[in-house]
């Protein structure tokens, strides 16, 4: 019988897999078996977390692919790694690596201002971030088979994940109330194609696996992601960055199952040491922000 | 009888798509997170996921033993991918059994990563003629199947992707993904005559070790289309980009 790899099923099914879970930020092969050995569902493969990446300024490209095949070899879970936004070589890199999801991040200094990736031309599924539902749908039609609202990396500030995940879950609240024949302005005003805006306001709910990133450095956070209506999330600096990583990095996988249970939160959220330090979002210059990068 | 239960482990992974199908064949799935869920259960999923996180959630909170418990009294248990590692009595790559109930061995990404996960139409004649369409994401398979373990369907290359021993049912790919019906159906059926013997087959088994359920033996169909969402929705997004 035939058989067919890389199917839409199969690149949106690992997204799938990957609910209720938190795909951890790492750098080193070490850290990749700390995430493991905490109950990571994925990891993602860096050289630097984003609040490193904010503080070193500069360009951030794509990481060291053996760095990537390090982490590849120390970890039986799902390994993910970061492409520049529109930079498809770098893509084709990690897709030869042999990665199993590509995130085209903003956190990365973008490649290209017009065009991202035609991730319909890959093998490998691709995540991609959002601010609201437009994007996320632009991305969708792009070949994203995940996606993740954007927050703002590297901060230890949760308010812009809030922002983006509530507008995502608005924008699809607002979808279901309307008629059929109100989709097609509707289409206009989000930017996204037709099909794709139809599809959401019959079913309520987006085409792919959303999960919340950027500023998530708490059970609560995590949790609270996911009472706004994330199926899973990201932890960037949120766990490396804190005083006791492993044991931060269980905490919020055990906030994230159980993230309607306040009792098992407040359990879970005892004696966890400080989290990363944090940035206030308003004493960042509206240049440094990396939410904006992608449209 | 009361209305029946269902329980879907949902401490990570695809449990959500699992709840879905039950309700789609009429009945109640309930999501497991704590001990206290399992109450009133007549049969369990384990769903996909990763099981190096899922092992960690259960012994986290204490789901190991009454899951043990339940098995051991035949309470029917329906386990895709992940949920398949998680029932082997032995898991080659090292790790720890978690509810060694079914009796093969089982080989964790057998396939590669995700860049070898596929789809493909598989043999189930326990479930009819029509196919099962199978979804196998970084798959596992099975290695070895003991004596009393009933091979359900291979793949073309003779590999062992889908077994039933007693009331254990375990599949490597995803039914859930596919619009796939007919293992929830015979699960609830498990799960019925467990519940009360007799009702199904229309005599008394031992719970834990019936072999085959003559009502069971030919399923209908699949009345739904079956949906098989990739081409089509990647078919929309690039129309429309």
């Amino acid at each position: 019988m035939s058989t067919e790899t890389s199917t839409w099923a199969t690149k949106k099914g690992l997204a799938q897999m990957l609910k209720g879970g938190v795909i951890m930020d790492v750098v080193t092969a070490e850290h990749a078996k700390i995430a493991e050995d905490a109950g990571a569902c994925a990891v993602m493969a860096l050289e630097r977390v984003p609040a490193d990446i904010r503080a070193a300024g500069g360009v951030a490209r794509m990481s060291d692919p053996a760095l990537i095949e390090a982490i590849m070899h120390a970890v039986t879970i799902p390994v993910m790694a970061k492409a520049r936004i529109g930079h498809f070589v770098e893509a084709q890199i990690l897709e030869a690596l042999g990665v199993d999801y590509i995130d085209e991040s903003e956190v990365l200094t973008p490649a290209d201002e017009a065009f991202h990736i035609d991730k319909h031309q890959f093998k490998v599924p691709f995540v991609c971030g959002c601010r609201d539902l437009g994007e996320a749908l632009r991305r969708i039609a792009e070949g994203a088979a995940m996606i993740r609202t954007k927050g703002e990396a590297g901060t230890g500030n949760i308010v812009e994940a809030v922002r983006h995940i509530r507008a995502v879950q608005s924008g699809i609240r607002a979808l279901t109330a309307k008629r059929e024949d109100e989709l097609f302005t509707a289409a206009k005003e989000l930017q996204a194609p037709y099909e794709l805006v139809a599809e959401v306001a019959r079913t309520g709910r987006l085409p792919v696996v959303n999960f919340v990133a950027g500023g998530i450095s708490t059970p609560a956070d995590a949790a609270l992601a996911m009472q706004l209506g994330a199926e899973g999330v990201f932890v960037g600096s949120g766990i490396f960055k804190s005083d006791d990583p492993a044991r931060m990095a269980r905490a919020i996988v055990q906030a994230t199952t159980h993230y309607d249970d306040p009792r098992i939160l407040a359990e879970v959220s005892k004696g966890l040491g400080a989290p990363m330090r944090g940035i206030e979002l308003g004493t960042i210059a509206e240049a440094d922000r990396l939410a904006v990068r992608g449209w | 009888m009361t209305a029946m239960k269902i329980g879907v482990l949902a401490v990570q992974g695809a449990f959500a798509e699992h709840v879905d199908v039950l309700r789609r064949v009429g009945v109640d799935g309930v999501e497991v997170r704590l001990p206290s869920d399992l109450e009133g259960i007549c049969g369990l999923i384990l769903p996909g996921g990763e099981s190096t996180a899922m092992r960690k959630l259960i012994d986290r909170w204490g789901l190991r033993p009454p899951i043990l418990d339940l098995l051991a009294h035949g309470t029917p248990v329906f386990g895709t991918c992940a949920g398949m590692i998680l029932l082997a009595r032995h898991i080659l790559d090292g790790d720890a059994p978690v509810f060694p109930v079914l009796d093969v061995d089982i080989k964790r990404n057998a396939f590669g990563r995700q860049l070898d996960s596929f789809e493909t139409d598989l043999h189930v004649p326990l479930l009819g003629d029509l196919p099962v369409h199978g979804v196998f994401i970084r798959a596992p398979v099975v290695a070895r199947v003991g004596p009393t373990v009933e091979v359900l369907s291979r793949l073309d290359d003779g590999r062992v992707v889908a077994v039933r021993e007693g009331n254990v049912l375990a599949t490597a790919f995803h039914p859930e993904l596919a619009g796939e019906t007919r293992f929830h159906r015979l699960l609830v059926a498990m799960a019925a005559d467990h519940a009360e013997p007799g009702a199904v087959s229309g005599r008394r088994l031992r719970p834990s070790r019936h072999r085959t359920l003559p009502g069971m033996t030919a399923i209908p169909a699949d009345p739904a289309p079956r949906t098989r969402t990739g081409p089509t929705a990647e078919a929309e997004g690039r129309a429309a980009s």
